[in-house]
């Protein structure tokens, strides 16, 4: 049975990665955190913490295997098709009318809405003029996504995401095969740029009209929520969007009162001017 | 804090539960059944016919007499400060939501003050948190693998922690009525 972790545990834990590495997870979920560290743990088939700490103290491999491990990097194209379709149908309309777009995914993992945002922007015929940076703390994420290769299996269910987004092209289009992957195709992804930026110590880098954050604050508690939600307003255009997860919320933020929401359903905010 | 997790053949047994608890019950459930991704669910409208279900947000704070329903593709988990939180990692026995996430999560939170329900299904998910509820001091108790439509979910429950007890269906809600009397008692 999976011994649980104490929160001064967790505390000393969190300690110990910020002075040794300098990633800082203190004002992370503390929950969804320990679960993490507790699958590590399994995974490492260790069973006390003392013995993760001491192999964190002097293995700064095994530190970035786990930091791979322990941050979520769980991903689909067009995840949640029914909020795709509203941003082809609610706000694309909007970005048109800006004569360059820029649009930051922050928390991008392994690229996939990045790219269902390039389908989107492409069929909508504003790619040419948008520029995408995608950004995530998790620098084996980016090399994937930077790679754009996808597991071939899953490319039948983004095909039916595609198609419930209000795609209407041949999605197959989209890609190549190789082997066992799919690759987006190059010139989809000619305007993406892929870099890390930490959400908790990075600071404001452009300006946007759009931003897209989904299922990421999930993983935040609410002091970090709302200091990255300034985070977004500040890089935010007056009246930039604002996308966040399905189940994600401002109601328990005072940041609210800075964002209009535009769907409720699909959590979409704008920036008050 | 009651648990209740289920899989196939879980629906009927959860509807039935619902529909012949007492109205006062004085606790906070939750519920989590594996469901579909993707494709729209009216399974809260469904289980919402005596008592409106919710599907909490990231952050929502856990409030008595409230019946929550894990939303689809997401893991339910519940933090210290008696708020929900949300995680979308990896399904886990092929399931997100997955019972023994969220089981687990209910005996750090509630100790001996949960109890989790383990219903029909066809997987062995739930065990492992059934196992962690009973670990932390709270009661476990399994839908009567006879009596399951699905089996496979109960009994790899009662193979994994024998201190679990097998209940029908009316048992079940004998156990719940007399859990919200204790409950007003301590109160």
């Amino acid at each position: 049975m999976i011994k649980e972790i104490s929160n001064e545990e967790l505390g000393k834990l969190v300690r110990l990665i910020h002075r040794q590495y300098g990633y800082d997870f203190s004002d992370y979920a503390r929950s969804s955190l320990k679960r993490r560290f507790q699958r590590f743990m399994d995974h490492a088939s260790m069973e006390e913490i003392t013995e993760l700490s001491d192999r964190l103290l002097q293995d700064v491999t095994f530190f970035e295997h786990m930091a791979q491990f322990i941050t979520v990097n769980v991903t689909e194209m067009f995840l949640d098709p029914l909020f795709y379709k509203t941003l082809r149908e609610q706000v694309l309309p909007r970005l048109a009318t800006y004569p360059t777009i820029k649009i930051w995914h922050a928390g991008c993992a392994t690229g996939e809405e990045v790219f269902s945002m390039a389908i989107l922007l492409e069929e909508a015929g504003l790619l040419e003029r948008s520029r995408i940076y995608a950004t995530d703390l998790n620098t084996v994420s980016l090399r994937k996504a930077e790679k754009a290769r996808i597991p071939l299996k899953c490319m039948k269910d983004y095909a039916q995401n595609y198609l419930l987004s209000g795609g209407v092209e041949d999605f197959s289009n989209y890609y190549t095969t190789d082997n066992e992957h799919a690759v987006i195709q190059e010139a989809l992804r000619r305007n993406i740029l892929f870099f890390q930026h930490n959400l908790v110590t990075d600071q404001v880098f452009n300006e946007f009209q759009l931003i897209c954050c989904r299922n990421v604050f999930l993983y935040f508690n609410r002091l970090l929520q709302d200091r990255v939600l300034r985070l977004f307003y500040d890089s935010l255009d007056p009246l930039g969007y604002l996308a966040l997860g399905l189940k994600e919320s401002m109601m328990f933020s005072e940041e609210n009162i800075r964002f209009d929401s535009i769907s409720p359903v699909h959590k979409i905010f704008r920036r008050k001017s | 804090m009651i648990a209740i997790g289920g899989s196939a053949g879980s629906l009927a047994v959860l509807a039935e539960l619902l529909e012949q608890l007492p109205i006062s019950i004085d606790c906070t459930m939750m519920i989590i059944v594996h469901r579909l991704r993707n494709v729209p669910s009216d399974l809260d409208r469904l289980l919402s016919l005596k008592a409106p279900i919710i599907e909490p947000e990231d952050k929502q704070p856990v409030l008595r007499r409230r019946i929550y329903l894990a939303p689809q593709n997401y893991h339910l988990l519940i933090e210290d400060d008696g708020t929900f939180s949300l995680d979308y990692s990896e399904p886990l026995h092929y399931s997100r939501p997955s019972i023994d996430v969220s089981f687990t999560s209910v005996a750090a939170a509630y100790g001996p003050r949960a109890a989790g329900i383990l219903l029909s299904g066809a997987s062995k998910d739930g065990a492992a948190g059934i196992q962690q509820i009973i670990a932390a001091g709270g009661a476990g108790i399994v839908q009567d693998p006879a009596t399951a439509l699905f089996d496979t979910m109960p009994q790899a429950a009662l193979d994994r922690c024998p201190a679990a007890q097998p209940m029908n269906i009316t048992e079940m809600i004998h156990f719940l009525t007399e859990l919200k009397m204790s409950a007003e008692h301590d109160s």
